[in-house]
């Protein structure tokens, strides 16, 4: 678990960054081009996980802790479902009513800008934010689970 | 046409790899490239967005599997296969493909959807009306979290609950229990 040769580390500390970048790329420009929050929050946790296999676990655990994660996670939720809220409570169209769009970008000449579409952006983010945490969470704790697995008892291995 | 059936032979023959090959390691890899090629799929047939969460999705669950298997032991399957089990898995197979030919008998032709040609169907309204509603250019965006956002919320509220499960279940240390006293 201590981590891949050193020509695995150098290419991943210079590659790390360009793979975050993407990921946060493909969801900004979720309502423009193909991609879209679950795509990024996947590259985003992908990043991560290139730091677990390279550095080791430990090294992973220190950028993005288990509880920061577990926060990161709920925090997405939490936009998503305020903003499905803010449809509600802003008019009388409803649950998941895209109030930006229809109240103040209707009609004018946003579209193909990265400011349109209203509330679409907002949840783009909140998801790609949840599925990148989640993720991470999945693979961290199951590499926990592989630590303490013991080659002679059947218990772990059923997952 | 004809790529589709290239790419639909290459993706039976890494299944059957898969499944009937001993090593672990080359077992998931056939996996992998059975996703890669639906990837494939999915580009030529013009979706691009299903394509990337497709290939990334793999990506990740690829390593998830090598990683899975690599850190055991037992990377070698063995065992003698059993007659029974196999009998019924091939008569399963061919009850299912039976069933299949009479459903592909109702279905439209290829690459000729019924909402393209009904006239008012929901999916047309989406194409023609689907950027003056929500002003997003990529229409699949559009309908994901504006049209059909409640599926989104599903798949979010799915998603959170596995991993709620999974972080409780898998975690190290045990909270402490309430009959227990403080230090």
């Amino acid at each position: 678990m201590k981590g891949m040769t050193i020509i695995v580390k150098t290419i991943s500390s210079w590659v790390k960054v360009l793979i975050f970048l993407f990921g946060i790329y493909i969801i900004l420009f979720g309502h423009l081009t193909p991609g879209g929050g679950f795509a990024g929050g996947v590259i985003l946790a992908s990043s991560y996980v290139l730091l677990m296999l390279a550095f080791g676990r430990e090294f992973a655990e220190e950028n993005l802790s288990l509880p920061l994660a577990s926060k990161l996670d709920c925090a997405g939720a939490l936009l998503f479902a305020a903003v499905a809220l803010c449809g509600l409570l802003y008019g009388a169209a409803g649950f998941f009513w895209n109030f930006i769009h229809q109240k103040y970008l209707m009609g004018t000449d946003y579209e193909f800008n990265l400011v349109s579409a209203g509330t679409i952006p907002l949840s783009n983010i909140a998801i790609g934010l949840k599925v990148g945490a989640s993720l991470f969470l999945v693979i961290l704790t199951l590499s926990m689970c592989c630590k303490d697995f013991k080659p002679g008892s059947t218990e772990n291995e059923k997952e | 046409m004809a790529v589709f059936y290239i790419l639909l032979l290459f993706m039976i023959i890494a299944a059957i790899i898969a499944v009937e090959t001993d090593n672990l390691l080359s077992s998931v890899i056939c996996v992998g490239a059975i996703g890669f090629g639906g990837s494939l799929i999915f580009l030529f047939l013009r979706a691009p967005d299903i394509a990337i969460t497709q290939i990334v999705v793999e990506v990740l669950g690829l390593i998830i599997l090598i990683r899975a298997t690599i850190s055991r032991d037992r990377t070698f399957i063995t065992g003698d296969r059993e007659f029974f089990g196999m009998v019924v898995s091939i008569v399963i197979i061919f009850v299912i493909f039976l069933a299949g030919m009479k459903v592909f008998e109702t279905l439209p032709t290829f690459g000729t959807p019924i909402f393209a040609t009904v006239g008012d169907s929901a999916s047309q309204a989406y194409i023609s009306e689907g950027m003056q509603k929500t002003g997003a250019t990529n229409l699949v965006t559009s309908v994901i979290l504006d049209f059909r956002a409640y599926d989104t919320l599903g798949e979010a509220t799915v998603l959170f609950t596995s991993i709620i499960g999974a972080t409780v279940i898998l975690r190290r240390k045990a909270k402490k229990l309430p009959e227990e006293p403080d230090q």
